[in-house]
């Protein structure tokens, strides 16, 4: 029997359209559809037994009891690969053009021609169009899908694939590992900077689909990359699974930041896995916009493993009706003077619920590691909800760790005094959140911090009682 | 048209108590009223109630403003409507920067497509911050966190100079300035008087009456205006103090709540 489409507020990138892909697996996951993916993409022997490997994994490890409410996600009603054309483009022309119209209402070919320099368009399961600005590419940065970059990458992709994230990590690390694909690959080689980002962007348009795309960055010495995602699908009353893994390594004296914007549909379940490796003197900025999804659980984490390597988490969530956002950060003090920061800020309205969940560890080598954690968690209503619920371990004596978490409401006095100037409760409001996540959007480029408010104004339109 | 507002048997009350019980004030354009009175007597309540704070509620009577109904409009419409607060404790909004609050405000008031240019709105606000004697960098502070007790007052008086409101209630505003601060405060105020706007001044002390000359000075007893007269009035109240009235008018107890 149809079930009512879930009874959410509006979602602006809710459309679909009518592309027929050109491959499916059809519903369900067994050991012939994995070799069958494994197939259709020509791949090496190792990537198939390291599927099949991980499926094995996948189906001994049980559904974890913690974080999210995950009894309605049915992996057999699942399609684990849709192939939605034969070809990848290089220029929007070769994109079938329902997708191709699709990435133009998103505003991809428009945000390519004016601030980025590479970007890379994921549709279903594979990447559809991917291109990149010439003068990085002489540089030798690639900027790939990981699919081609197994192709014609093949000795550095293997060297760091799955060296971040074991398919053993987690259930859905050891899924992805099974059926993994596109999601991308990005080498800078030594002391190059980009200093215009690159971006990704993923689209799930079918029912039911999985998307699991596997992303590896590796920033070689003394190099910089910002790399860019976002996320929409359009709604269905079913529910579709995006279960991602993110593996980056920045080795010495590297900086990598990533900021994602995700703005799924509510009937996604969105389990990701995104860690990073941070080696000496290393940074890695993890900038991570939730505002999607039926449920996501998600904890970037940073490995600090050599001396001065430096991790930052800086979040925001915003839960609404029958949202759940349960995210949050780890930092891992592995190494002398490491230093991490974790800024969350998280916001629930309309009975929706925010969970900060995170880990602070100082191993036993981690001698003079700080720490410092922030949680503000703003409630709209008296429906909402937010738990923040931090982890620390500590071996060794001389660290430092901080913690501070506020709970606040929007307050009766400050609503009062904003609408006392003529703004109306609607703009008052906003303009209270739009503060209160001041510290998330000053962190994102231009144009992205447009987008972010334009966001968080339609989130709230309606907000109000 | 010549601004005109006019409150009649108003009474209000907070969590049952009732505070107000019954003033009635008429307010022309070019006037300057104040309304004195020891604490406790109902002076902020009524400015609070005019703005339609939600903890107050109105029981009776009515407000009218260019002879539309100010009571039936919500906060932010009698804002638009030409009435202004400026506040006795302003909040702090984390995040957003006191410029981009103030233009917001000003472009409540416009049309879609009517906002207020970038370039003439940064004009206007560093002229009025330097009437105010204001460091330039609160225009990029955020909105009152951090200020102190004299710089949130020159805020809520900056407020005031670029929104040009028509009605002007001013609580307390001298509470917590110097007398310097004071004099910048009251010379913006003068700044700003006209033919077609009215303030409302509520205070306890007469000294900022010293610089800004009321029309009308009406003095506040257990929630009623019990006395009215000229300045004179706010002469004697500050030479004599507040015991003359109530002797005058047989109240012991002029706070709300203590008649007999």
């Amino acid at each position: 029997m149809a079930k009512k489409a879930p009874d959410i507020e509006e979602y602006k990138y809710g459309f679909r359209d009518e592309h027929k892909a050109v491959f499916q697996t059809g519903k369900g996951l067994t050991r012939e559809i994995v070799t069958e993916i494994s197939k259709i993409k020509n791949e090496p022997e190792w990537m198939l037994e390291f599927r099949l490997k991980s499926l094995e994994q996948f189906e001994k490890m049980p559904m974890p009891k913690w974080g999210g409410d995950l009894d309605e996600l049915d992996f057999n009603d699942i399609q684990y690969y849709v192939r939605p054309s034969e070809k990848q483009g290089k220029t929007w022309e070769e994109v079938p053009s329902e997708i191709k119209e699709t990435f133009d209402k998103l505003g991809i070919p428009e945000a390519e021609q004016k601030f980025l320099a590479g970007v890379s368009a994921q549709y279903e399961s594979e990447v559809v169009y991917h291109n990149m600005q010439k003068d990085l590419e002489d540089q030798g940065v690639i900027f790939t899908d990981t699919d081609t970059a197994l192709r014609e990458h093949p000795e550095i992709l293997r060297e760091y694939f799955a060296t971040v994230v074991p398919p053993s990590d987690n259930k859905f690390a050891a899924l992805n590992s099974a059926v993994w694909s596109g999601g991308s690959f990005i080498y800078v080689p030594k002391g190059v900077k980009c200093e215009i980002p690159l971006q990704a962007y993923f689209r799930i348009n079918s029912e039911n689909m999985g998307q699991f795309e596997r992303t590896l960055i590796i920033a070689d010495e003394g190099s910089f990359v910002h790399y860019v995602e976002g996320c929409t699908a359009p709604i269905y009353s079913t529910n579709s699974l995006h279960s991602a893994v993110v593996e980056i390594i920045c080795k010495k004296d590297a900086r990598v930041r990533y900021t994602t914007i995700q703005n799924w549909a509510p009937n996604i379940y969105n389990l990701v896995t995104k860690r990073a490796v941070a080696e000496e003197n290393a940074t890695m900025e993890w900038v991570d916009g939730n505002i999607g999804s039926k449920l996501t659980m998600k904890y970037p984490a940073v490995l600090l493993k050599g001396r001065g390597a430096k991790g930052m988490v800086l979040s925001i969530a915003v839960a609404g009706k029958g949202q759940h956002q349960d995210a949050g950060a780890k930092m891992i003090h592995l190494a002398p003077d490491t230093t991490s920061t974790i800024v969350s800020k998280s916001i629930s309205k309309h009975g929706g619920k925010v969970t900060y969940r995170g880990l602070a560890s100082f191993g036993r080598n981690a001698d003079g590691a700080k720490s410092n954690i922030k949680c503000d968690t703003l409630i709209l209503d008296n429906e909402s909800t937010s738990d923040t619920i931090p982890y620390n371990e500590i071996k060794t004596d001389n660290i430092v760790l901080e913690h501070e978490a506020t709970v606040s409401k929007v307050s009766e006095d400050q609503l009062f005094y904003l609408m006392s100037r003529g703004l109306t409760e609607a703009e008052a409001t906003q303009m209270i959140v739009m503060g209160f996540i001041e510290p998330f959007t000053k962190e994102l480029p231009m144009e992205y911090a447009v987008e972010m408010n334009r966001l968080i104004k339609f989130e709230m339109e309606g907000s109000i009682g | 048209m010549a601004t005109h507002f006019t409150i009649e048997g108003l009474k209000a009350e907070i969590e049952g108590k009732e505070i107000l019980k019954g003033i009635n004030l008429e307010m022309k354009g070019g006037e300057i009223h104040a309304i004195m009175g020891p604490n406790g007597t109902g002076k902020s309540t009524l400015a609070s109630a005019l703005m339609g704070h939600p903890k107050y509620e109105v029981t009776e009577g009515s407000v009218t403003l260019n002879g539309e109904d100010v009571l039936d409009m919500a906060v932010d419409e009698r804002a638009r409507a030409g009435l202004f607060l400026a506040m006795q404790y302003p909040s702090e909004i984390t995040g957003v920067t006191n410029s981009d609050f103030l233009r917001s405000a000003i472009n409540a008031r416009r049309e879609e497509g009517q906002e207020i240019s970038l370039i003439r709105f940064i004009r206007q606000l560093e002229t009025k911050m330097k009437e105010l004697d204001m460091n330039p960098e609160f225009a990029h502070r955020y909105l009152n966190e951090g200020f102190s007790g004299g710089e949130k007052k020159r805020n809520e008086i900056l407020q005031m100079m670029m929104i040009e409101p028509n009605i002007v209630v001013l609580d307390e505003i001298d509470s917590g300035l110097d007398i310097d601060a004071l004099k910048i405060v009251a010379s913006g105020v003068n700044a700003m008087r006209s033919e077609d706007r009215g303030f409302l001044i509520i205070t306890h002390y007469q000294r900022l009456l010293n610089y800004v000359k009321p029309d009308f000075v009406h003095v506040m007893m257990q929630g009623r205006i019990v006395k009215s007269g000229g300045p004179e009035l706010a002469e004697r109240l500050e030479a004599e103090g507040y015991d003359w009235v109530k002797e005058e008018l047989g109240i012991e107890d002029e706070t709300v709540g203590q008649e007999a």
